[in-house]
C-alpha cells in the first residue's frame, strides 16, 4: 500500500487539502470537516499537515468496542459505519488526534485515502503531500546521496 | 442560497448593538459580493458628502460567493469604506485566512456603524458575537495585537487589527489580517481607528455550500490547472514572487526613479529584485486560503543594520522603498516593509511619501530641521528611520502621515506628489506605459494598479502583447480589463488568477457555486454595473476630475526605451469616456445607468 507523505518544509500553508478533502467527503467547503489539518508555526516559518497514517497497530482500530474499525483490503483502516455507535473512544485513542468529530455530523471521520487516489495530494500546490510506495527508494535519500557527491565527489 | 451564508453582522458600536441580519439577495445577484456587494450596501446607506473620518462613514467587510471554496485563489475580503485619504468610495482588498473563516462562521459580511466611546473588539465564535473592551490592546502593534487576541480567545482564531496608526489617522493605515495581510490601500485602518474599533477576531466551524458541487469542482479543479500550466501563476510568481517584475518593468524603462524626477531606469535595480529577493533572504513561501500561487514570501534579513524578520516585500513595496527613493539596499527595503506590516501601514503610498518627501528636501523646500535628518535619495538609512518615525507617529512621521499630496502642498508643491486623487501611484511609470497611466487616472479610489492591471498585456504580453509606447487601443482595453477586475475582486477570489485564466472560467466558477444560468457576457456586466456603481459615488462626492501629475503629463523620460516619452493621457481619456458610454466629461450618462439597472 502506498503512504500518504507529509513534507513539511514545502508546505505553502494554503490548506487546500483542507478545502479538497471536505468537500470530497462531505460535498461542503468546511476545514473542520477535513481529515487533514494544517497547523502554521509562525516564528519558525513552518507549516505541517497533520493526517492518519493507517497505523499499523492502529489504537482507534484496538479501543473500538463494536469493532466498526477494521483494515481494508487495501490497508487503509476504515470505519463501518452501520457497527459505529459514535462512542467516540477511537478519538480517545488516537495518538496523533487524526480521528474528527463533528457535532454538525454526529459521526466520527479519518482519512481514507479517498479510495486510493487522495484529492488533498493531487491538488497540494507545493507537493508537500506525496502518495509513495514504501517499497521503491525514498527519493529524499538521493537528495542525501547529492549532498556527498558535492562535497566528496571529483570527476574522473 | 449557495455560495453565501445568507447572513450579514449590523454592528451599531455607539449603541453596542448586534444585529444578524439576512443579506439582500438582490443587491447579491446585482453585485456579486465583496467589493461589488459591500459598495451597493456602502453607498445605498451612506452620504457621498461623508466625513470619512466622521460617524456617518461606515466600515463594512465583506466576502464573495466563492470565498472559503475551493474557487482558484478563494481567501479574499474587502474593507470597504469612504476614504480619508482620497475622498473617494474604497475597497480595500486583503487575502489570508480571515475571509473564509468569517464565512465558515455563518456571516458573508459585517457592517459596522457609528463610533464607539471606548476602545472595542468585535468577537465572533459561530453564533456567538460580541463587543468586548480593547482598552487593553490600543496603542499595541499589529502582531502583539494578534498575539493577544490569539491568547484570549484561542489559537485557531483570526484576526483583523489596526496598530497606533489606525489609532491616531495615519491617513494610510491599513487593516492588518493574519499578521502580515493587508487591506492595505486608502487609509481603511483609519476609519477603524476613528471607530474606536481594534480587531475582529472570528472562529467558525459552519461550511459553504455551493449549489452545483458537480459542476462546480469540475470548473475549479478545471481553472486549477490552467494555473498551474501557466507560466506566470505555475512558476514565476510562485518561484520569486511579485518582485520577479522588478528586472522586467526596468527592462521597458518603467521603474519610476528617485520620485519619477531622474526618469525610470534603475541601474541598480537587480539589486532589489525578486531573483536576488529569493537568493539572498527568502526563507519559505506562502500561499493565502486556497491559492495555488503561493506569492507570498517569508523573508528574514539575516544580517548588517537592518536585521529583521517578515514577510514581503510585494514588488510594488520593493518599488516605493527602493527605486522610488533611489535605494538599493535590499535589507533596507525589506526591513521598511516589515514596518509596514507590523505597525499597519500601506507601503505604497509610505515609500512614495518618503520618496516625494527626498525631491522636496533636495529642492530645499523642506528644511532639516523639520525632518530631523538629510533626506536624500539613495540614504537607505534615512528611508527606514521615516518609515518608523510615520509607524510610531513621532516627528516628521506625523506630516508624512498625511500622504505625499498633504505633505507636497503643504510645503508649496503639490505638484511633486506622484498621487491622483491625492493617493500615491504605484510602481510602473506612466510615460513608459501608456495605459497604466489611463488606469492610474480613471481608477476610482485614485492611483492603483489593481483596478485595470494593464501592465499584463502592455509588459508580459498577457492575454495579448500591446506595445506600451503607444495609445491606440488601450482605452477599450482597459475599460475591459476593468470590468473584469471589478468582477473578480466581487467573487472573492485573487486577481492574480487572471494571468492564468479569463472570464470563462471565473463565469463558470461563480454559475456553478451560486445556481447562476447567466452568460459570461451576463456575469460580466456585473462588473461594468460595480464599476459605475462606483463611479457614481465619486461623482456625488465631488471628487476631483481624472488626470495624472503634471510631472507624466509634461516631463519627458530623459532615457531608456522610452526616451522622450509623456504620458498621452488626453487622447486616450476621450477614447475611454466613449467606450465606456459617459459624457465627454466623464460622467455616467442615463442611458448608460438604466441599462446597467443601476437608475
Amino acid at each position: 500500500m502506498k503512504q500518504l507523505m507529509v513534507k513539511p518544509e514545502k508546505c505553502i500553508g494554503c490548506r487546500t487539502c483542507e478545502l479538497m478533502c471536505s468537500f470530497g467527503h462531505f460535498t461542503q467547503f468546511n476545514p473542520r470537516m477535513a481529515n487533514i489539518t494544517v497547523l502554521e508555526y509562525e516564528e519558525v516559518t513552518l507549516a505541517v499537515p497533520v493526517v492518519c497514517q493507517q497505523c499499523e497497530e492502529a489504537s482507534c482500530m484496538k479501543v473500538c468496542p463494536v469493532k466498526a474499525i477494521s483494515r481494508d483490503e487495501n490497508g487503509v483502516v476504515s470505519i463501518n459505519y452501520n457497527k459505529c455507535i459514535v462512542c467516540k473512544m477511537c478519538r480517545n485513542a488516537c495518538p496523533l488526534g487524526n480521528m474528527s468529530y463533528s457535532t454538525k455530523l454526529r459521526k466520527v471521520f479519518k482519512c481514507d485515502l479517498c479510495g486510493g487516489d487522495p484529492k488533498c495530494v493531487r491538488y497540494c500546490p507545493g507537493k508537500a503531500l506525496t502518495f509513495e510506495d514504501p517499497d521503491e527508494l525514498d527519493e529524499r535519500k538521493r537528495a542525501v546521496a547529492a549532498k556527498y557527491v558535492e562535497a566528496v565527489g571529483k570527476e574522473g | 442560497m449557495y455560495g453565501y451564508t445568507g447572513t450579514i453582522l449590523r454592528v451599531d458600536l455607539k449603541k453596542g448593538t448586534i444585529v444578524k441580519e439576512p443579506l439582500n439577495q438582490k443587491s447579491a445577484s446585482e453585485f456579486v459580493g465583496a467589493r461589488g456587494l459591500g459598495t451597493k450596501y456602502f453607498c445605498d446607506e451612506c452620504d457621498p458628502k461623508c466625513d470619512p473620518l466622521g460617524p456617518d462613514n461606515k466600515l463594512i467587510m465583506m466576502t464573495g460567493p466563492l470565498t472559503g471554496t475551493c474557487a482558484t485563489s478563494s481567501g479574499r475580503y474587502n474593507a470597504i469604506c469612504k476614504s480619508p485619504l482620497t475622498g473617494t468610495i474604497e475597497a480595500s482588498n486583503s487575502g489570508g485566512h480571515f475571509g473564509p473563516e468569517l464565512k465558515y462562521a455563518g456571516y458573508d459580511g459585517i457592517i459596522f456603524e457609528d463610533v464607539a466611546d471606548h476602545p472595542v473588539y468585535l468577537y465572533i465564535k459561530d453564533d456567538v458575537v460580541e463587543l468586548r473592551d480593547a482598552s487593553q490592546l490600543w496603542g499595541k502593534d499589529v502582531y502583539e495585537t494578534t498575539d493577544a487576541l490569539l491568547a484570549a480567545c484561542g489559537p485557531d482564531f483570526r484576526v483583523a487589527c489596526i496598530a497606533p496608526s489606525g489609532e491616531e489617522g495615519c491617513l494610510f493605515a491599513a487593516v492588518m489580517n493574519d499578521k502580515h495581510r493587508a487591506a492595505g490601500r486608502g487609509g481603511v485602518g483609519a476609519v477603524m481607528g476613528v471607530k474606536k474599533l481594534k480587531a475582529v477576531v472570528v472562529r467558525g466551524t459552519g461550511s459553504v455550500f455551493v449549489a452545483r458541487p458537480e459542476g462546480f469542482f469540475q470548473a475549479a479543479t478545471d481553472a486549477r490547472d490552467k494555473l498551474k500550466a501557466h507560466p506566470v501563476t505555475g512558476a514565476g510568481l510562485s518561484a520569486y514572487g511579485t518582485e520577479i517584475l522588478v528586472n522586467i518593468v526596468n527592462g521597458v524603462g518603467g521603474l519610476p526613479l528617485n520620485n519619477g524626477r531622474d526618469g525610470a531606469v534603475f541601474d541598480k535595480a537587480d539589486n532589489i529584485s525578486g531573483e536576488s529577493l529569493t537568493a539572498k533572504y527568502l526563507l519559505r513561501n506562502k500561499g493565502c486560503f486556497g491559492c495555488s500561487i503561493g506569492c507570498g514570501r517569508a523573508t528574514y534579513i539575516n544580517e548588517g543594520p537592518f536585521k529583521s524578520k517578515g514577510e514581503g516585500p510585494e514588488y510594488e513595496a520593493g518599488w516605493s522603498f527602493g527605486a522610488a527613493c533611489g535605494v538599493d539596499d535590499l535589507g533596507a527595503v525589506c526591513n521598511a516593509n516589515f514596518l509596514c506590516n507590523q505597525y499597519g501601514m500601506d507601503p505604497i503610498t509610505m515609500g512614495s511619501t518618503i520618496a516625494c518627501a527626498m525631491e522636496l528636501y533636495e529642492l530645499g523646500a523642506i528644511p532639516e530641521s523639520d525632518v530631523g535628518f538629510p533626506l536624500r535619495f539613495g540614504d537607505a538609512a534615512a528611508m527606514v528611520k521615516c518609515t518608523e518615525l510615520t509607524a510610531k507617529g513621532e516627528g516628521f512621521g506625523k506630516i508624512l502621515g498625511q500622504g505625499s499630496f498633504r505633505m507636497a502642498t503643504k510645503y508649496g508643491h503639490p505638484e511633486l506628489s506622484m498621487s491622483v486623487k491625492k493617493q500615491e501611484m504605484p510602481a510602473y511609470d506612466g510615460r513608459a506605459i501608456q495605459g497604466i497611466g489611463l488606469e492610474y487616472a480613471t481608477s476610482n479610489r485614485g492611483g492603483c494598479h489593481v483596478r485595470g492591471y494593464m501592465i499584463s498585456p502592455e509588459v508580459l504580453g498577457i492575454p495579448m502583447q500591446l506595445d506600451p509606447l503607444v495609445t491606440e487601443g488601450k482605452a477599450a482595453t482597459l475599460k475591459l480589463f476593468q470590468d473584469l477586475t471589478a468582477l473578480v475582486d466581487a467573487t472573492g477570489i485573487c486577481l492574480f488568477t487572471t494571468f492564468g485564466i479569463g472570464l470563462p472560467e471565473i463565469a463558470a466558477q461563480y454559475r456553478e457555486a451560486v445556481g447562476s444560468n447567466e452568460t459570461d457576457e451576463e456575469i460580466l456586466l456585473k462588473g461594468e454595473r460595480i464599476w459605475n456603481l462606483e463611479k457614481m459615488f465619486n461623482v456625488a462626492a465631488g471628487v476631483e476630475k481624472d488626470t495624472l501629475p503634471p510631472r507624466l503629463l509634461r516631463e519627458a523620460l530623459p532615457e531608456g526605451p522610452a526616451k522622450g516619452k509623456v504620458n498621452d493621457l488626453y487622447t486616450m481619456l476621450n477614447e475611454y469616456y466613449a467606450a465606456r458610454g459617459w459624457t465627454a466629461e466623464g460622467i455616467p450618462t442615463a442611458e448608460k445607468l438604466a441599462a446597467l439597472s443601476l437608475d
